[in-house]
């Protein structure tokens, strides 16, 4: 079968899809199963937690595909995560209806709050599920097509493609601060009630978009694994390792790294709407520059063009932060900047390249 | 008498008490004043018939009392005007109020005498209502007008300006006869032209609207403006509105020249920052994502050398500048050779380090002095602004730090040309296995050239702590405007960082009128992404062979 001969060739990939598969049946259980009272019992908030760095693991997975194949080091990956949150987030803004603090059936609170009489046009629309998925996987997917259209046709490339893409990123940020744009200003979107008629508050919701966030990371790493395996992905690492030379030999480099830009960033947008309702907010802090610049740096610890070190290095970073900055606030800016340092000089590949070489050098 | 005449002098404007001069001034016009006692007890009933009930009784009270010339006059209207003219309750004495000191205490308002203190309720205000405020205000400009010190009376002709009128002509020929400071006569001529406007001769309206024709104050133009609608004459009302199309003319040339301005300052600020980028990035092809905290270690420099020499602001400037270029350049130094000399050739791993340090250095700063803002004091000539005329003005502080921009580019530029260094740090950047083999010890030409970087965004901190606040997340705000700039003006060329820096500070400040400021921003950003498809290497890129890779 196609699934056993993929596991063979790929054991980091077999480790983390079974951890996730553990995950999906541990989870629940431990949740809803076992009683509070049992130390076995797993609280609702670290499932959220745990929701949280999936979603964080398919953000990291998105820009790998594209860093560690592609060799673009994107540092705007944070504004598609963001668009695809705000797609989200203004579903369910709509699905409140008049249960808002103004009891306004039509529009959101911080409308009727800004004396808006009717709802902007590009609002309609997201009252529906499926018109705010589509939504969710277009708009990132369109911002990718045209940044990277005219990105990649003019062939910016290495550090100037990665300072345009943070300058887009933090254009915006400004942007969505602005109450003038429709999208909640500084604030954003937030006071969610419920997603497809099911309380964002109860328990089983929870681990519903905790599952949703499990799925969607195995569906992601098996769509970027395929990716990367078919002779689509062969051509992308010739571009990564001899651009010119690629484009030499007859191939339209600018229409591959487009579709993997693309794609790449439909799959941030995809993590960024399975993220909104588990955190219940969604503001322009998400755009800033620092978000994505620290996603690069999971990828990194992770080890870059691996898929599965991304992952890793996504959930392994966000343990340590959520951790630090409870425990020890100020050590955890000090540590970030110190782990930038020490990767980038000590361990190019990440800790699966430490891993790795640690397994040559026993065998 | 003599304690009357020095009150005059205290409550004089403008400090004209503290000059030598003005004192023994005084001392004469005592003598004259107390030869004539029938004019001091004139000047006694006309204060006294200020204490009237009704509100034109006492705008007459006030005309007579100037007609009187006494000296005190002044006084009495200035207390007036402030409320402090107040009337005894028990003897219904007109007298002067001074309650600064925490106690009430009363002057005689005719002579001066100190009368004591008295309770709250023992005297009564004489008040006052708009109309009276623009008498008095009117009879005290009239009588500064006649003072000694020029910026007395450049303000007085300048609070008359709303009530001129041809009645008024005389006072000011007169005034204009006597006046030898030059902008104090020209400002006496429009006054004259004004009051000119409202007269009954044509050929004197037509006169003054040729004189006014020249003037930008907004008075001369809202007159112009109703004469070009209600004059009589088709043809005053045609020369009123030719003079006001030129007016309108030359004062939009000033706004114009005023947004130029804003423009080159927030152009030379963008210079500041991004010049030192432009060594590092453009000549040795390192992104420093630690630049903007460079800048910001140079502004808390400036801050700590403040803080050392509290009593000599006006140097710490002076001292500030070399101090941050040290230190910041030290830092640099650092950096590139504990970090970055491993990294060479791997500019996005480059990136990345950098950006790490930025994060450590910008919380050594938070834990070491403070999270929050720190104040750095603006020195005496420093602050302040440059009056070029009515409508446009400088401030010192935006004006001296374009030319200390372009001073800090000519000097860069010397010492890439000029220098042995500059040579070594242009021959390693055009070609590094030849400039090792000419004999350049490339590694230390690579670290200097990172330190002097570094050392010039330190002096882009001593600048910028000037407009801006100081923080710890001061830098962030400059690092992408930095790049944008660079990438816009070339890489490794400082002449296009010039002329990047301008190009886009003077963009922003003309789109910020018609989109906000938010927008502007993002309006420049998308046109330097759309700039960059046309000319992916900048404004003036780099010719040859290096351009290829």
């Amino acid at each position: 079968m196609l699934l056993t001969r993929f596991m063979h060739s790929d054991r980091g990939g077999s480790i983390l899809l079974g951890l996730l598969l553990l995950a999906a049946i541990l989870v629940p259980l431990l949740n809803l199963a076992v009683p509070e009272s049992s130390p076995l019992h797993l609280p609702t908030y670290t499932v959220t937690l745990m929701g949280k760095y999936l979603c964080y693991a398919l953000l990291a997975l998105a820009l790998d595909l594209v860093w560690g194949y592609c060799g673009i080091l994107s540092l705007g990956h944070g504004a598609f995560f963001a668009l695809g949150g705000y797609a989200m987030g203004m579903h369910l803004m709509r699905q409140v209806g008049d249960r808002g603090v103004y009891g306004n059936p039509e529009l959101p609170d911080f409308m009727v709050f800004l004396n808006w009489q009717e709802l902007p046009w590009y609002w309609y629309g997201f009252d529906m599920f499926w018109f705010a998925v589509l939504m969710v996987l277009l708009i990132p997917g369109l911002l990718a097509f045209v940044f990277g259209w005219f990105a990649f046709r003019s062939r910016v490339t290495g550090v100037y493609l990665s300072i345009m893409t943070q300058a887009l990123t933090f254009a915006l940020m400004l942007a969505f601060f602005r109450n003038e744009m429709g999208f909640g200003g500084n604030n954003g979107l937030t006071d969610f009630k419920d997603i497809l008629g099911f309380s964002l508050q109860a328990d089983s919701t929870r681990i519903g978009l905790f599952l949703a966030s499990v799925i969607a990371l195995a569906g992601g790493y098996l769509a970027c694994r395929f990716i990367v395996n078919s002779k689509f992905g062969r051509v992308i690492v010739a571009i990564r390792d001899a651009e010119t030379r690629t484009r030499f030999v007859g191939y339209q480099v600018e229409r591959y790294k487009l579709w993997l830009f693309v794609f790449s960033a439909v799959l941030a947008g995809i993590a960024g709407a399975l993220y909104v309702p588990q955190v219940g907010i969604i503001n322009p802090g998400e755009f800033a520059p620092l978000n994505s610049i620290e996603l690069a740096i999971w990828v990194a610890v992770g080890g870059r063009g691996t898929l599965y070190g991304a992952a890793a290095g996504a959930l392994l970073v966000n343990y340590a932060k959520t951790y630090l900055t409870a425990a020890m606030p100020e050590v955890w800016l000090f540590a970030l900047g110190a782990l930038f340092v020490l990767v980038t000089i000590l361990l190019p590949k990440g800790i699966i390249g430490l891993l790795q070489r640690r397994r040559e050098g026993s065998a | 008498m003599a304690r009357s005449s020095a009150q005059y002098f205290i409550r004089y404007p403008a400090g004209a008490g503290t000059n030598p001069w003005l004192r023994l001034l005084g001392l004469l016009l005592l003598l004259v004043t107390a030869c004539n006692p029938l004019q001091a007890q004139d000047f006694s009933t006309a204060v006294q018939t200020l204490d009237t009930k009704s509100f034109s009784a006492k705008e007459e009270a006030i005309s007579a009392l100037v007609e009187t010339g006494g000296d005190r006059t002044l006084t009495v209207l200035q207390a007036m005007l402030e409320g402090n003219l107040h009337s005894r309750n028990e003897d219904g004495l007109v007298v002067i109020l001074d309650d600064r000191g925490g106690e009430r205490r009363i002057y005689d308002a005719a002579q001066g005498n100190d009368l004591g203190t008295v309770g709250a309720r023992e005297t009564r205000k004489i008040g006052i209502n708009n109309s009276l405020r623009t008498a008095l205000r009117g009879a005290i400009a009239r009588l500064n007008l006649g003072s000694p010190d020029a910026t007395v009376r450049l303000a007085a002709v300048q609070a008359m300006f709303s009530e001129l009128e041809p009645r008024l002509k005389p006072l000011l020929q007169e005034a204009l006869a006597r006046e030898e400071d030059g902008k104090v006569r020209d400002l006496l001529t429009t006054a004259i032209a004004i009051s000119d406007l409202e007269n009954d001769d044509t050929a004197l309206q037509l006169e003054a609207i040729e004189i006014l024709d020249d003037s930008i104050l907004p008075e001369a133009r809202n007159r112009l403006a109703v004469l070009a609608e209600q004059a009589d004459s088709p043809r005053l009302r045609e020369a009123a509105h030719q003079a006001l199309k030129n007016i309108e003319f030359r004062l939009q040339l000033y706004a114009l020249a005023e947004t130029i301005f804003f423009g080159m300052s927030l152009g030379s600020v963008l210079l500041l920052a991004a010049i030192g980028l432009a060594i590092t990035f453009g000549v040795m092809g390192v992104i420093n994502m630690a630049h903007g905290e460079l800048i910001m270690l140079g502004a808390y420099t400036t801050y700590l050398v403040q803080l050392a020499m509290p009593n000599h602001l006006e140097w710490s400037m002076l001292v500030a500048v070399p101090a941050a270029f040290l230190v910041s350049g030290a830092f640099g130094v650092a950096i590139e050779r504990s970090v970055i000399r491993f990294l060479y050739g791997r500019p996005l791993e480059t990136l990345l380090a950098t950006f790490g340090i930025s994060l450590i250095l910008q919380q050594l700063v938070r834990s070491a002095i403070s999270a929050q803002n720190v104040t750095v004091a603006n020195p005496g000539w420093m602050s302040g602004s440059l009056e070029i005329n009515a409508v446009l003005s400088i401030t010192y502080n935006r004006l001296y730090i374009v030319i200390f921009a372009l001073l800090v580019f000519v000097a860069l530029l010397a010492i890439l040309k000029k220098t042995t260094l500059g040579l070594q740090v242009r021959a390693v950047a055009q070609n590094r296995p030849m400039a090792r083999a000419m004999g350049i010890r490339s590694e230390w030409v690579d670290a200097m050239t990172f330190g002097l970087g570094s050392g010039i965004a330190g002096v882009a901190g001593v600048a910028l702590s000037q407009i801006t606040n100081v923080g710890p997340n001061m830098g962030q705000a400059y690092i992408i405007d930095s790049f944008m700039v660079v990438v816009f003006g070339g890489v490794a060329n400082l002449w296009g960082t010039l002329v990047g820096a301008f190009t886009l500070g003077i963009a922003n400040k003309f789109l910020e009128p018609y989109s906000g400021a938010v927008l502007a921003k993002i309006l420049i950003l998308v046109f330097i992404i759309l700039f960059i498809q046309k000319r992916p290497r900048g404004l003036f890129p780099q010719k040859g062979r290096m351009a290829e890779n």
